[in-house]
């Protein structure tokens, strides 16, 4: 077991406790009902790989502060890099002229659901080896390594590799006295391989399935991931793949891996159950959701087997937090209970406006530059306690589709249609897989969809999938999140063969 | 504590390298931005930043290498210039190494002069205005969403081949959202602009509420392929991913859209049915960007050996034909063609066109007239085959009139498919982008006519 971490002393050695003074002091002094004050350092380092030659390696650190009031009820934010106390007072002032000017477009008072206070917290994520520790040369030479072996495979042409570390450290004081250091650690190696058919001109690519996760260098030098055994077969399911022959589309019985579902669960259930979406607050960008606040409690979501949490507590989950940005603590609670919406994932001020008591903790800012909003949580699909294998699942369609790994995602803006593809498609006959198809897109309504799922895999076949570029709000934040989920069956789903759909 | 200028962190980092070359840039950038929905505000932002990057480049004996370091705010530059220059170390020699640039290009800015700035002062006159016309949607029971956003940045870049560069590059938008209170009708106006002084709340809620009136009547159809005229802002959305994907490299090695089967590009392949042209431009009106380019990190589309390369105006469609892709300069030097880079704006134009967009409205028999595209994503890289929804008013018109609102759509259309299909192309506007708007504001785009558009699937999402 690794040794329980604490917060790198070179963040705590900034003053943090300087900067709160001055910016709440000078808040408070202005006629803020509520401030805020978060800084945060994230260190990324990306290293990509073109035919296992860096072709990039960056290093980044973004080190910013920001302040938020509620001045006469009208929300003011202001943000900068400089870190000093004048500067800590330079924008709480600002931050209070933002909601002055501001003040002539808005009509809803802001207020802010009611939360324990806890002024001294700390919190750090499950990791054993942060990767800013390890040396340039060790992660660039594993990552040669590993991109080479996929490159002399027999009819691998080509390989684009790429390894993201990140490096969350973030402080919170609010006037209601909360304080609360967190360091969160996050990776994603991602491998494809491609292939060219120069007479043809077809070409075709196979890339890994490791999802991104809440751990650290670990996760590519250690057991949590086979990435040998990965690495080994993707050649062969790749040559494999250029020889499928195209679908016939048309209606089949779908067994959809955790490792494509996650990301269906992601912009069908995760979006949709957003609170701020569903109260029109995305409507002109990110978009609204089908599932409505007037829906809570009775919207049958899909079938009775459907049970989904949201939470920010899940071990290496890239949303779990301690706190969140209002100084919540992390919570799990159910979504869809049953096939039914119970719940969604909300922040204080509108846990507030729609008297739903306490927040559970989705507020979220991807920088110091930017202002929290409500951002998703882990969102998942439990397993069935006593469910099959993902093998029995297969053994029970006569015709049907194997549906393996994430690639191209698209989703209207109230969460209804939807279109997917992915890393490989399998032709399901008798029971038994028969062989890779291609040119393969998936395409449903959410709750037809979600209604269609007969059967739900056991605890065995679930993982914890997840994504860190999940786009929203403007100005734009992005935001890491996992969903954990089992394989599960999907009854009469349409398939499109996308050469007919190009008119080719 | 006295903070440095921009201009005196370049100088030091410069000073401080031990290296056989070195690329540093600052960017001061400061934004204000508000957000409304349902007729009040969401959120609100005044931000100031500096990011200071650091491009060391290291021979190792086995080819030159580079490693980029980049923070925020104040950094310690020695240790920020002794960081880039390990990761050089650890990088390996890189495939793109070329001599750095050392000719100056035309138009960088006056190197001395202070980084230009904006604040929350911009919407001292259009916040009012916005809450006039949330009044006055209210009213007729309609809501308004929508953000507005103004940013400053200016960049620095130096480099120890003597380059002391600097832009000025300001970016703004608004979007404007309109609904009916039940949600049921939904339309859209955007703008770009440089610095909100053409900027007319006014005109933006005046177009949503005629679309709102437009809606009224309800018209469903189903899936299938239509007559459709594409708004330049959906054009733009289309041509910036085909843009986007304009990798000579990747055409070369056979694995994009632009590859000529049996190996080489589609350069010299005439690709539109229409003279179209589709080009950028560092000095087009109203839509000024950098004449040199500026790269954080290496891919097939940029180098950062290329820094400071001057970008000029250049046409990758000319008379329909495919004529340039982005090309850095080791992949030039490679495959003995010219060097181009990617630059921040974009312009398709019929130069033989003289109809404006009413005009292919009042010439349509019956067609759909689309507002804006979402959630455009790549399905096939081999066709560019993208799919995405309608959204924000897909309106039916019959005999040259708008006659009411369709349901959206998902289609599956790829941008180079289609300019081999459009037949007709109106007069170019200046446009902003609805999906890439985050990324790239800077278009100009005319409304293209496609007989046989390939809408997917029904979609419910109003």
């Amino acid at each position: 077991m690794a040794e329980p971490r604490s917060v790198d002393e070179s963040f705590l050695a900034l003053p943090l406790s300087a900067l709160t003074e001055a910016a709440l002091t000078r808040a408070v002094d202005l006629g803020c009902e509520h401030a805020d004050i978060r800084v945060e350092r994230i260190r990324t380092q990306t290293i990509r790989l073109r035919d296992a030659r860096v072709e990039a390696a960056a290093d980044g650190e973004d080190l910013g502060l920001a302040v938020r009031v509620v001045h006469e009820g009208t929300w003011g934010f202001a943000a900068g890099v400089v870190l000093t106390a004048a500067e800590a007072v330079r924008l709480a002032e600002e931050a209070v002229v933002v909601a002055q000017v501001s003040a002539a477009v808005n009509t809803d008072r802001v207020e802010l659901a009611p939360e324990p206070v806890y002024p001294d917290a700390e919190w750090v994520s499950a990791y054993e080896i942060d990767p800013f520790a390890v040396p340039e040369a060790e992660k660039t030479g594993l990552m040669v390594e590993l991109s080479e072996r996929l490159l002399a495979a027999d009819g691998v042409e080509h390989v684009q590799s790429d390894v993201m570390a990140v490096k969350e450290q973030k402080w919170y004081a609010d006037t209601a006295g909360t304080r609360t250091r967190q360091q969160r650690v996050r990776i994603h190696p991602t491998f494809t391989a491609l292939t060219v058919d120069r007479s043809t001109g077809a070409f075709e690519s196979m890339r890994t399935l490791a999802p991104p996760a809440g751990r650290g260098w670990e996760y590519l030098t250690g057991s949590t991931w086979n990435w040998g055994a990965e690495l080994a077969e993707i050649p062969e399911l790749l040559r494999e793949k250029t020889k499928a022959p195209s679908v016939e589309p048309g209606r089949y019985d779908l067994v959809v891996d955790p490792s494509n579902l996650f990301l269906t669960i992601h912009e069908s259930i995760g979006h949709a159950t957003e609170l701020d979406r569903a109260l029109g607050y995305e409507a002109a960008y990110a978009g609204t959701s089908f599932a409505t606040v007037e829906k809570l409690g009775s919207l049958q979501y899909g079938s009775p087997l459907m049970n989904v949490t949201g939470d920010r507590t899940a071990e290496h989950g890239l949303s779990t937090v301690g706190y969140d940005d209002e100084g919540v603590a992390g919570q799990q609670w159910d979504i869809v209970k049953d096939g039914v919406l119970v719940g969604y994932q909300i922040d204080r001020n509108m846990a507030r406006l729609q008297g739903m008591g306490r927040s559970n903790g989705c507020a979220f800012a991807d920088s110091a530059a930017h202002v929290p909003v409500q951002r998703m949580a882990n969102v998942s699909l439990q397993p069935d306690p006593d469910g099959p294998s993902t093998e029995e699942l297969i053994a029970g369609v006569d015709r049907g589709v194997y549906v393996v790994g994430d690639k191209s995602w698209s989703i209207d803006m109230q969460r209804y249609n939807f279109q997917f593809t992915g890393q490989r498609f399998y032709k399901i006959e008798g029971g038994k897989l028969a062989g890779q198809l291609k040119d393969v897109a998936y395409q449903a309504t959410t709750t037809d969809f979600w209604g269609s799922m007969s059967r739900v895999g056991g605890p065995e076949t679930y993982v914890l999938g997840g994504a860190f570029n999940c786009g929203k709000a403007q100005p734009g934040q992005v935001a890491p999140v996992s969903h954990g989920c089992p394989s599960a069956l999907f009854e009469n789903t349409t398939i499109l063969n996308t050469v007919q759909e190009g008119g080719q | 504590m006295s903070v440095m200028t921009a201009q005196q962190i370049v100088e030091a980092a410069l000073a401080a390298s031990t290296v056989d070359g070195q690329v540093v840039y600052v960017v001061d950038s400061s934004e204000a931005n508000l957000r409304w929905a349902s007729n009040s505000l969401t959120t609100n932002g005044a931000m100031r930043s500096r990011q200071v990057v650091v491009i060391s480049f290291v021979d190792g004996g086995a080819g030159m290498a580079a490693g980029t370091v980049a923070r925020t705010g104040t950094p310690d530059v020695a240790e920020l210039v002794a960081a880039s220059e390990q990761a050089a170390r650890d990088a390996g020699p890189a495939e793109d190494a070329m001599p750095l640039i050392g000719d100056v290009p035309a138009g960088s800015g006056e190197w001395d002069a202070e980084p230009a700035t904006t604040s929350i002062e911009v919407f001292r006159e259009f916040a009012p205005a916005l809450g006039q016309a949330f009044g006055a949607a209210g009213a007729r029971d309609e809501l308004l969403f929508g953000f507005a956003e103004h940013q400053m940045a200016t960049t620095y870049v130096g480099t120890s081949t003597g380059l002391r560069l600097r832009h000025d590059q300001p970016t703004g938008r608004v979007e404007l959202n309109g609904k009916s209170r039940d949600f049921a009708r939904s339309v859209w106006a955007g703008v770009g602009t440089r610095d909100f002084s053409d900027v007319s709340i006014e005109a933006l809620a005046a177009e949503v509420e005629q679309k709102l009136a437009w809606s009224q009547r309800r018209v469903d159809l189903p899936a299938g392929r239509y007559e459709t005229l594409l708004p330049p802002s959906t054009v733009s959305d289309l041509l910036i991913y085909a843009y986007w994907t304009m990798e000579a490299r990747d055409a070369d090695e056979g694995r994009n859209v632009y590859a000529k089967t049996g190996g080489g590009n589609r350069i010299g392949e005439r690709i539109c049915a229409l003279p179209l042209t589709l080009r950028s431009d560092p000095d087009e009106p109203g839509l000024e960007c950098s004449p040199f380019q500026v790269v954080g990190g290496s891919s097939g589309m940029a180098s950062v050996f290329d820094n400071g390369m001057a970008t000029p105006a250049i046409d990758w469609i000319s008379g329909g034909v495919l004529t340039n892709l982005i090309r850095p300069r080791a992949w030039a030097l490679q495959q003995t063609a010219p060097a181009t880079a990617a630059l921040d704006n974009l312009v398709l134009e019929d130069p033989t066109s003289t109809v404006t967009t009413e005009e292919m409205i009042a010439s349509t028999e019956r067609g759909l007239l689309l507002t804006t595209l979402w959630y455009v994503r790549e399905v096939d890289p081999q066709s560019l085959l993208l799919t995405g929804l309608t959204r924000d008013g897909v309106f039916l018109i019959e005999d040259g009139e708008v006659t009411g609102a369709v349901n959206n759509f998902r289609f599956n259309e790829s941008p180079v498919s289609l300019l081999g299909r459009a037949t007709q192309a109106s007069r170019t506007e200046r446009t902003l982008p609805r999906e890439w708007n985050d990324f790239f504001t800077r278009a100009a785009m005319p409304m293209l006519r496609v007989p046989d558009f390939n809408m997917s699937s029904v979609s419910p999402a109003s």
